[in-house]
């Protein structure tokens, strides 16, 4: 089943008179289930592509569907809806809300998609047991490492059951121990639960967890198919 | 909702120095509007008791010839025989139970001279035993009180015998006026000096005995009015309708301070731009302090649009913030405005001779007085006013692009 579906997808952005094409007509398809990473070097256009997919952006051209839903021709507060619903984010600067504890910033979405206190609960000591931070739950973001912090966001991540969660640089501010531990507890996720992964990475070391490798260079994919060790998945 | 609020808390707890300034913006606004409303009414119910006690009393019978400022001591400008207009109230039960006191009392322009000093002023014959006689009995500084049968004797406002430099047992000259349109003057000794902590009034008028003054003025036995004291003001009206008479005219204290009404109400109008300036200024501070917030959390913002917090929601927890805000600063601005009140209700507020004079007369102090309507009112229109300014802010955060909001621009 196709998650996400991008078709001739242009973005265009303003600064000044300068005009920047961040994405110069795209094309792609994600599948359920898929542990894809987009890889390409800085300024290759996988964030904004990463945007797109998560409703945070609008195409400048083309056209963008999750779960078959055209974003495009949706309001912003559809679009959140459809945020809250169906996609979870992990972003490199660990993007916790400082303010709460590691159980509240996983029960958030939980919250905001109206689950009731005794789900969320069973929900949010699952998420904080399956990312092994059972005795961080009353810890606020500031008292936790990057790591752990960066776990913590993967939990919120998959708290609703999305359809699709989408990670930009997650392991770049962390050392590579903490790193390889988030990639590990996001590949273990993928395979327990089937929720599809898709991550923008520049980090080689974080290649080899993907299934599936995009490579992206100057707005475009140059290689749809890699499998993280240079070769194509349908050449195999 | 309760998520929204706790949220909402503990972001305004990040920041407690600030959040707490705010706060005590709001605070110091209130108790500044509390104050000054506290001091307006204490000014109008002050000037209007006043006014009540020493010049009009709740109810005049005057003649119906009767100039109003003129002091004409023409008998058909006076009333005539007032003691058995008096007598008539005092003996009709239903009145009497009404009226504290009905008292003749007879004015005359006069000047005084003592030494090289002249001054103009009002003479007041009054009946030294009536009650209506307490704000000078009270108020006596030096000496004492009018005696009935005393016909050389007047009471002075100390006021006035500063400026003339007399004391009790001096002596002064009077030019008095008279009915017949002469002008009779007479030596008095001072027997007493007043004060009614008004000014104006304390520095213009003489007290003599009602019988010296009208023979001096050759009124006989008229009178200017017949000054009436009611137990409850509110009956004004019911007592004044219940007195006719051929001859003469009834007014209430509501006809005789029309002015000091008709500046009440000009009053209230004005000091609501007062309270909204006021109010403006604390407001800039909110707002100052939630723009602040949105800039440093413009990426918090955008996490939370990431997770699915729709703008009406981020509008929400920004409101939230305001109305924690402000519930504190009214709750400490009504404390701290409370006390200031306490305080000018108690010492009261010097405004000294403020030299308004006729109508309207104005104690040397104000007393502050804060009155329950008064606190609710301004204190809905103080989280209103909070509410509506914080409304840009919360509205500027909720229109953040989600996008541009985590890239924190």
């Amino acid at each position: 089943m196709i998650v996400a579906n991008v078709e001739n997808v242009v973005r265009t952005f303003h600064v000044g008179e300068t005009e920047t094409k961040a994405l110069r007509g795209i094309s792609l398809s994600i599948e359920s289930g898929e542990f894809t990473a987009l890889v390409g070097p800085s300024g290759s256009g996988k964030t904004t592509l990463l945007q797109l997919l998560g409703c945070l952006d609008l195409p400048t051209e083309g056209v963008v569907t999750i779960n078959g839903k055209d974003i495009t021709r949706m309001s912003r507060n559809q679009r959140a809806d459809l945020r809250k619903n169906n996609l979870g984010f992990i972003f490199q600067f660990f993007a916790l809300i400082p303010t709460l504890t590691a159980y509240e910033n996983i029960e958030l979405p939980l919250l905001l998609k109206g689950v009731g206190p005794a789900e969320r609960k069973e929900r949010v000591q699952y998420l904080l047991n399956a990312v092994d931070l059972t005795d961080h739950a009353n810890h606020r973001p500031d008292q936790m490492s990057g790591g752990q912090q960066q776990r913590v966001a993967a939990a919120r991540a998959l708290s609703t059951n999305p359809a699709l969660i989408l990670a930009d640089e997650p392991t770049a501010n962390l050392d590579t121990a903490n790193g390889q531990q988030v990639m590990e507890i996001m590949a273990n996720l993928n395979k327990e639960t089937g929720v599809t992964f898709v991550f923008a990475t520049h980090d080689p070391r974080v290649f080899k967890y993907a299934k599936r490798v995009i490579t992206m260079r100057d707005g475009q994919i140059v290689e749809p198919n890699g499998n993280g060790n240079g070769t194509n998945n349908k050449k195999k | 909702m309760l998520q929204q609020f706790k949220l909402a808390f503990r972001n305004l707890n990040r920041n407690r120095r600030r959040s707490i300034l705010s706060g005590l913006a709001i605070s110091l606004g209130l108790a500044l509007i509390l104050l000054i409303a506290a001091i307006t009414r204490g000014e109008m119910v002050g000037s209007i008791a006043k006014t009540i006690q020493l010049s009009s009393g709740h109810i005049q019978i005057r003649s119906s010839e009767y100039i109003e400022g003129k002091s004409s001591l023409k008998w058909s400008d006076l009333v005539a025989d007032p003691q058995s207009i008096i007598n008539t109230l005092e003996g009709s039960s239903p009145l009497n139970d009404l009226i504290q006191v009905a008292t003749p009392r007879l004015n005359a322009s006069a000047v005084v001279s003592s030494g090289n000093d002249s001054i103009g002023v009002q003479l007041l014959g009054v009946d030294p035993s009536s009650t209506a006689n307490q704000p000078f009995v009270e108020g006596i500084t030096a000496g004492s009180f009018l005696n009935q049968d005393d016909g050389n004797g007047i009471v002075i406002g100390q006021l006035l015998a500063d400026k003339l430099q007399i004391n009790t047992g001096d002596s002064l000259n009077l030019l008095v006026n008279t009915s017949n349109g002469d002008v009779s003057e007479q030596k008095f000794t001072v027997r007493g000096l007043y004060t009614t902590r008004t000014p104006s009034y304390d520095e213009s008028t003489i007290l003599m005995t009602l019988d010296k003054v009208q023979t001096i003025t050759s009124t006989q036995d008229h009178a200017t009015s017949i000054f009436i004291l009611l137990n409850n003001r509110e009956d004004a009206d019911m007592v004044a309708s219940a007195i006719s008479g051929a001859g003469y005219e009834v007014l209430t204290w509501k006809d005789m301070n029309q002015l000091l009404l008709d500046t009440e109400e000009l009053a209230n109008s004005f000091m609501i731009i007062i309270y909204l300036i006021v109010l403006a200024i604390t407001a800039t501070v909110i707002v100052n302090t939630l723009i602040m917030s949105v800039f440093e959390r413009t990426r918090e913002i955008g996490i939370l649009a990431a997770v699915g917090m729709k703008g009406r929601q981020i509008l929400g927890l920004f409101l939230a913030e305001a109305s924690i805000l402000a519930v504190g600063g009214i709750a400490f601005g009504l404390a701290l405005g409370w006390l200031v009140c306490q305080y000018f209700a108690k010492f009261g507020f010097a405004i000294g001779d403020m030299g308004i004079n006729g109508e309207m007369l104005l104690g040397d102090r104000i007393y502050a007085i804060l009155t329950g309507g008064d606190t609710l009112y301004l204190t809905i229109l103080a989280f209103i006013v909070t509410m509506i300014a914080s409304l840009y802010p919360a509205i500027l955060a909720a229109r953040l692009e989600p996008v541009d909001a985590l890239h924190g621009k």
